[in-house]
């Protein structure tokens, strides 16, 4: 196709080419992929080598003092007198030690069973005579055994740098030069190193309440992990891919085929929500941004702080509040019947098809979204350049015209990063559905969702009142993946938008 | 050509009009809500099962009396301001740090690093929570303000983007000037870039001040069970409950009014900066 038939596409069809584009190009991109596969692994290959390499060396080259750091780790470093280095290297290997002896190893070991025995009855003297005795607490087998092996690799890693260090200083030592002092090593922690100081604490926080959190959950969904399998009281155990078998229809327990229907439902309404949340949201914002910041319009600040305003005021008050006066008895309908336009309460909120709290939910979410919008979109309406305006009317295009073919194509051109964030936050958008309608109304064909629950607000039911972990990890992992997906499309389209020259 | 002239702005002068309705009827249903609210928490009005009118029969002082008196709301406000305190004072120390690191500063696990955490940001944030839940369980942490403040902080390091976005435009040349001078890598992040970041670091404290108030999700998972340690989100929904929410409607509107004053004031008066934050953050991306 040639640059200029798709410059001359509407912005719709530019976006649905790109798709087709994607799908029709992922062959070949999967295809490149698999074929950079073995140029990365000898990459990778030749840094694992370069690993041994340096191994080999200390091995071979290294004198007494290095050799020994094999075994001792900071030995080489204190014989150089290399104190801070040594002893925080010493007391690594020491600490780490203890960890595995004293705590690590009986996890590790138990990992394949998630342990044997939950607990058992002993009696006892008084009342009420029996007492339960705790061993094997399944849950904490697996988070302290995944533990364990992050603890591990982060051994290898730093008896690695020792090694690395000590050859490294032997050879530096054999050409004469100085060895970097204890006052060098704290100097470099804030000027060549400053990254380590930085960081060290925020990615502490990140590992711990993160990472580790989405790795062992991960290992959850290939659990049974539900009401019937709590520790302590009970073990639960590895089941393979069930959980992901009930989500998909045919697993084996008997809510498969409800869990699977319900997890359909959800996933489309979750999209349907997302599309419409994020267009809407951003036409709309749009167009209110227009209307304030056209000429001749006065009063500028009064309108943008009106609408600021319900941004400042906490989200969960004008939900829950919104929540209030869309129910059956409330005031919007109490006040219609008052008029007379309405004879009985408009199911704003409960209507059982699901259509009108959807349509409710979307509207709602318009009214909290729009100020973002129209706050961010402010300052790039006043860099379009306005000679474009000009010359299209004197083309004799009108203001509907004009928006959609100047203004919308270079507001999509400038914001597609912040409309893919818009379109991801809302695929999670929690506080919306959950405090609005808590993902009612329900309906009986649906296992534990309603009709406006999105993934993240099931999920949360089912692990806050189900206590189901297992199909809730799933559902995670799930919700990962399409976001996933979904953010590789629209990113590889932004490219492509990217690529073509500057708007105009 | 004079009269094709006063038509053409009689014309502007129509569209004008026609925006002004437009914005009067945006105006007016963009701060109904907060009417309503503001009416209902004076109401003295019992109102049973639902609210009837927009105007109460009865106007009163009692759910504000009620509120200070016979509820814990008290509580939960500390609660939620001890939080969002030390939140925006944890949470801006880590973003301007691992913004300035991933801006300014070249090492071996930069690229991994950010890659890492865009993925880690595509997990559901929740997923992660029953696993957090048992660490803090381990910790003694759970239904403790602290443990909130952990869950709340420890992962912040994830919103870097826009004050990264930020520290990019700031000229490296002014860096490099400073080093030549002889100024390490933490001296021109302390004297040369944090003083050209105001903009960004009020930014960042305003979101942070304001996000433990509305956040439902998470404290409500934490603090299961225990009243005495809620947050206001939490608490108050608990008034909107079927069974609560008759004698509890006008104490909420109060409870709203209340939370919602000193934050509209901050954000009213630090405007500027808001809107520099998203602004600058959603055209980088």
């Amino acid at each position: 196709m040639v640059d200029l038939e798709y410059l001359k596409m509407s912005p719709l069809k530019k976006f649905w080419f790109n798709l087709v584009k994607f799908f029709k190009g992922l062959p070949a991109v999967l295809l490149a992929f698999f074929k950079a596969i073995p140029a990365k692994l000898k990459n990778l290959g030749k840094k694992f080598l370069g690993i041994f390499v340096t191994i080999g060396r200390a091995a071979k080259n290294g004198d007494w003092k290095t050799r020994t750091s094999f075994v001792i780790m900071g030995f080489g470093q204190l014989a150089r007198k290399q104190w801070l280095r040594g002893i925080l290297y010493l007391f690594f290997e020491v600490l780490f030690v203890f960890f595995m002896v004293f705590f690590g190893w009986k996890y590790l070991a138990q990992m394949g069973s998630l342990g044997d025995l939950a607990m058992y009855e002993i009696e006892i003297d008084e009342e009420p005579f029996i007492k339960y005795v705790f061993v094997d607490n399944s849950l904490l087998i697996l988070l302290y055994s995944l533990l364990t092996i992050f603890v591990m690799f982060c051994f290898v890693y730093v008896w690695y740098q020792n090694i690395r260090g000590n050859i490294l200083s032997q050879e530096l030592v054999e050409a004469k030069q100085t060895l970097p002092s204890t006052k060098d090593d704290l100097k470099s922690y804030a000027d060549e190193q400053y990254h380590k100081t930085l960081l060290s604490i925020p990615m502490l926080g990140l590992t711990v309440f993160t990472i580790l959190p989405i790795i062992f959950m991960i290992f959850v969904a290939f659990t049974n992990y539900d009401k019937a399998h709590m520790p302590p009281a009970q073990l639960f155990d590895w089941c393979g891919v069930e959980n992901f078998k009930t989500l998909l229809g045919g697993g084996l327990s008997a809510d498969s085929a409800i869990f699977a229907y319900t997890f359909r439902e959800v996933l489309l309404w979750t999209i349907v929500w997302a599309f419409f949340a994020t267009f809407t949201n951003y036409i709309l914002g749009i167009i209110v941004a227009i209307l304030i910041n056209r000429k001749g319009i006065r009063f500028k600040k009064l309108w943008r702080t009106v609408l600021v305003m319900t941004i400042a005021i906490p989200q969960f008050v004008s939900l829950m509040l919104m929540s209030q006066l869309f129910k059956d008895q409330g005031l919007i309908n109490n006040i219609l019947m008052q008029w007379g336009w309405i004879e009985k309460p408009i199911k704003f909120l409960s209507d059982s098809s699901g259509v009108l709290p959807r349509i409710t939910v979307i509207v709602v979410n318009i009214w909290i979204g729009i100020p973002f919008t129209m706050l961010m979109v402010s300052g790039i309406l006043m860099n379009i350049p306005t000679d474009l305006y000009e010359s299209a009317r004197i083309d004799g295009a009108g203001p509907v015209k004009s928006f959609f073919k100047i203004t919308l194509p270079y507001m999509l051109h400038v914001t597609t990063p912040y409309l893919i964030t818009q379109f991801i936050g809302n695929l999670n958008n929690f506080n919306v559905i959950f405090l609005l309608t808590g993902g009612e109304p329900l309906v009986t064909n649906m296992q534990y969702a309603g009709k406006t629950d999105l993934l993240i607000t099931w999920l949360y039911k089912l692990t806050v009142n189900q206590s189901q972990y297992g199909l809730a990890s799933v559902i995670g992992i799930f919700t990962f993946i399409i976001v996933a997906v979904i953010s590789l499309i629209l990113y590889n389209n932004s490219k492509s938008v990217k690529n073509e020259e500057d708007f105009m | 050509m004079a009269k094709k002239f006063r038509s053409k702005k009689g014309v502007e002068r129509t569209t004008n009009i026609v925006t002004y309705i437009i914005l009067v009827a945006i105006s007016i249903i963009w701060l109904i809500p907060f009417v309503i609210l503001i009416i209902q928490s004076f109401s003295g009005d019992k109102v049973g099962y639902s609210i009837v009118s927009f105007f109460p029969k009865k106007w009163s002082f009692d759910n504000y009396v009620t509120l200070f008196t016979g509820t814990k709301f008290l509580k939960w406000y500390g609660n939620t301001l001890l939080v969002s305190i030390v939140v925006a004072i944890v949470q801006t120390l880590i973003v301007l740090a691992t913004s300035y690191a991933l801006s300014r500063l070249r090492f071996k696990m930069r690229k991994p690093l950010m890659n890492l955490m865009l993925i880690l940001g595509m997990f559901p944030g929740f997923l992660s929570m029953t696993a957090v839940y048992f660490i803090l369980k381990e910790m003694s942490l759970t239904q403790s303000l602290f443990g909130l403040i952990l869950v709340y902080t420890a992962s912040t390091a994830m919103q870097y983007y826009i004050c990264k976005g930020f520290f990019d435009t700031i000229p490296k040349s002014l860096d490099e000037a400073a080093r030549i001078d002889g100024a390490n890598r933490h001296t021109v992040f302390f004297k040369i870039i944090l003083p050209l970041a105001k903009p960004i670091i009020i930014y960042t404290i305003l979101t942070a001040v304001t996000a433990p108030w509305g956040e439902y999700m998470f404290s409500s998972f934490l603090m299961l069970g225990d009243p005495d340690k809620f947050t206001v989100a939490v608490g108050m929904k608990l008034w909107l409950d079927r069974e609560q929410v008759n004698d509890y409607f006008g104490v909420f509107c109060a409870a709203a009014v209340i939370v919602s004053i000193p934050i509209t004031a901050l954000f009213i008066w630090l405007q500027r900066y808001y809107v520099e934050g998203v602004t600058g953050g959603a055209v980088k991306g």
